[in-house]
């Protein structure tokens, strides 16, 4: 049953493969199914020290326990088999192992976004490597000197075990829910960073440039930690689809902003259709930090999502700015959460979500303010866009206010792609596709222009890609 | 004769409603000349705005009879085959586009008219043009369409669209509403040098205000869905001093047509 190959073979395959070997990292993959036995077999592999091994374990213990949520979309969460699921896989082998074996739609994706052979093969997981290498050393050299740490998850356990101790699982322990217990049990790759005090990073650190490609993986787990002062951005993914043959992304991503730091984290996802993405993200403001999620998610069956920021001291301000596309068959479950904990906080959620044909987006956010936080202030605006007489959008959002001096805006706002704004473009001989787009690409433009230059000109692209004969 | 730049023959425009489709433009005809300018009058609630949304292509109507523009029949093609070939309606209420910025909508809207991509630089000399004519602010660009525009904004951008795809016949609804007598007087001015030999232009409005700056060759009165009237400028005047009732009642006692 255990589908361990030999090493020896497996470097050797590699070298032929890829061109280098690299004697610490193997292929591996476990036997499908979720077991204390694979998690030890994951732990062990990774030569990981005890308190890692026993933590996993004793989150697997609460995954098992902990029932299904009852929320989101019951229906599907009830549909995924976690005995049909390889926990560990390099990565390599997480995705296609065949440049043959990858779906004809999503190369075809890829050849009209224009990315080159080589950076599709990358992104669709056919090689581990991408030919960034030389811009990523450059960065690299730069980071070093402000000493600044940038590495994926395994590697910053092995070469800063004290570090990555002190803050792991601080902002989202295990037991937080079922998938942030399976993430803790199984979890491989994602990044590691850790920005020292008072130092600025200047250019967006990105996933997308680390020569390991762990990070596409499917439990990633990310860490980051901004000291007094410093401020980093941080992107992860690329608005490629990102095809897996394994149909479930749980990832944990946890970040921690000490006093008057800053972090902007980006996401822009693309997930095949098949995926289900069940991600737990959450910061933790100290006084005077700001925490800046973006977060784009596009494509995958389900997704639920809903970055959060914990205002742990005074005059924290916490954002989450998010756009949620579902097309056909999807179900984009996404939102934020904003836990106003000390006086003289201040948060901000916008949503935006499209729904094309069939397609489904639900806003479900909650800003919470303690007893005692006094002077805090709070504003959500939900956008819905609905395309077709079948999508559908819901809002669920929840307030709960401990004092009274607190100023809460809502605005929730639902429009169907009017005719008037298709007539009215269509009367300057604008033709009614150009015309959906640009009233799409208008409806998202707040998010996109929040993004750096490549990522906004990607996204407008793929969005064109997705409304490709859609009928209003 | 020459062909007539414009024509509709029979014209009737129905809504879509669930008890039946219901007439509001219950068999117009009209035609008009290249280089003229004509004015369509009527009292609220007439047909007029249906009418000229219906000759535009407006889907949300059904439409009953014939249109031609420059001799070719146009009523079978859609909004914005229409505009390529030379239609323009200058909206009563222009809709908002957000996060559509008026310089990206320009550009798409030229393109789409000349059936080429306008180089930028070609493009923001016209745009800077249009924009010094009508007294603009450069800052207009950036904005979002028609989002969040005064009245006096709206239908400035209406006239500047107007000037940049230069269209062989432009139908302008009711482009005098809500404009203080400023702004009426530069949209005016637009609507004058954008005047050609070779165009024509058709003014609905239901005041005859705007008629001071831009004179119109000829009139039409519209009331019930019909044009029950059509004269020289000095109808308008007739219309201003004496309101519609006196049309209304020579219709009923059976003595229309041309005065």
């Amino acid at each position: 049953m255990s589908s361990t190959r030999n090493i020896a073979d497996l470097n050797q395959d590699y070298r032929d493969r890829y061109g280098f070997a690299d004697p610490e990292e193997f292929l591996l993959k476990a036997p499908k199914g979720l077991s204390h036995e694979v998690v030890e077999m994951i732990s062990r592999y990774k030569n990981e020290p005890e308190w890692m091994n026993a933590y996993r374990h004793e989150a697997l213990d609460i995954f098992l326990a902990k029932p299904m949520p009852r929320w989101g979309d019951s229906e599907a969460l009830d549909s995924i088999d976690f005995e049909d699921i390889h926990y560990y896989l390099k990565s390599s082998e997480g995705a296609a192992n065949n440049w043959d074996d990858v779906p004809e739609n999503i190369k075809n994706t890829f050849d009209r976004l224009g990315i080159p052979e080589a950076e599709q093969k990358f992104l669709a997981g056919v090689t581990a490597q991408y030919e960034s290498e030389v811009v990523y050393h450059s960065i690299d050299e730069d980071l070093k000197k402000q000493g600044v740490l940038f590495t994926d998850m395994d590697t910053a356990l092995r070469e800063h075990p004290d570090l990555v101790r002190k803050y792991w699982a601080t902002v989202i322990p295990s037991r937080d829910n079922k998938f942030s217990a399976l993430n803790s049990a199984v979890w491989s790759g994602g990044s590691f960073i850790y920005v020292p005090p008072h130092t600025k990073v200047e250019i967006p650190l990105q996933a997308y440039f680390r020569i390991n490609a762990e990070n596409m993986g499917q439990f990633e787990r990310t860490l980051i930690i901004v000291d007094e002062g410093a401020s980093v951005h941080y992107i992860e993914g690329c608005t490629a689809p990102v095809y897996s043959t394994n149909s479930l992304h749980s990832a944990v991503v946890e970040l921690v902003a000490l006093k008057g730091a800053k972090i902007r984290y980006t996401t822009i996802q693309n997930w095949s259709n098949n995926i289900y993405n069940l991600v737990t993200k959450r910061a933790h403001a100290h006084e005077d930090a700001v925490i800046e999620w973006v977060d784009g998610n596009i494509g995958s069956k389900l997704t639920m999502k809903y970055p959060a920021v914990v205002l742990l001291g005074e005059r924290a301000h916490g954002e989450v700015l998010s756009i949620a596309y579902a097309g056909d068959d999807q179900h984009q479950d996404a939102g934020a959460k904003m836990i106003h904990a000390a006086p003289n906080t201040t948060s901000r959620i916008i949503s935006k979500s499209i729904s094309k044909n069939n397609g489904r987006s639900s806003y479900r956010g909650l800003v919470k303010v303690n007893r005692g936080c006094h002077g805090c202030r709070t504003n959500v605006e939900c956008d819905a866009l609905l395309m077709g007489d079948q999508a559908r959008s819901d809002t669920y959002p929840t307030m709960e206010i401990g004092e009274n001096d607190v100023r809460v805006e809502h605005e929730a706002r639902v429009s169907k792609l009017a005719d008037e704004q298709i007539f009215y473009l269509q009367s300057r001989g604008i033709d009614p596709d150009q015309a959906r787009l640009m009233i799409v690409n208008g409806f998202i433009e707040p998010f996109v222009r929040e993004l750096p230059m490549e990522y906004a000109v990607e996204l407008n692209r793929l969005i064109e890609l997705e409304m490709e004969g859609s009928v209003g | 004769m020459s062909t007539p730049l414009f024509r509709c023959r029979d014209l009737r425009v129905f809504i879509r409603n669930n008890e039946g489709d219901k007439e509001i433009v219950k068999g117009a005809d009209l035609e008009i000349k290249a280089g003229e300018k004509h004015a369509l009058m009527g009292p609220n609630g007439s047909g007029k705005s249906t009418f000229a949304a219906a000759l535009m292509g407006d889907p949300s109507y059904r439409v009953e009879g014939e249109i031609f523009l420059q001799g070719e029949p146009i009523h079978d093609l859609e909004p914005h085959e229409r505009a390529r070939r030379g239609m323009f309606l200058g909206f009563q209420y222009p809709v908002a586009v957000p996060g559509v910025s008026v310089a990206n909508f320009l550009r798409a809207a030229l393109g789409a008219r000349r059936g080429q991509e306008v180089p930028v630089r070609e493009f923001r000399t016209l745009m800077m043009d249009g924009f010094a004519k009508l007294d603009v602010r450069r800052e207009f660009a950036g904005r979002y369409l028609n989002d969040g525009f005064s009245g006096g904004e709206k239908k400035r951008l209406e006239i500047l669209q107007m000037m940049l795809l230069k269209p062989a016949f432009a139908l302008l609804d009711e482009t005098d509403s809500g404009l203080d007598i400023d702004a009426l007087k530069v949209v005016s001015e637009g609507v004058n040098q954008a005047s050609t030999p070779d165009n024509a232009t058709l003014l609905v409005t239901h005041y005859q205000r705007i008629l001071d700056y831009v004179k119109p060759d000829v009139v039409h009165v519209f009331m019930d869905g019909r044009i029950v009237r059509t004269g020289g400028p000095e109808l308008a005047g007739q219309l201003e001093d004496r309101g519609y009732d006196w049309i209304a009642d020579e219709v009923a006692a059976g003595a229309g047509g041309r005065s």
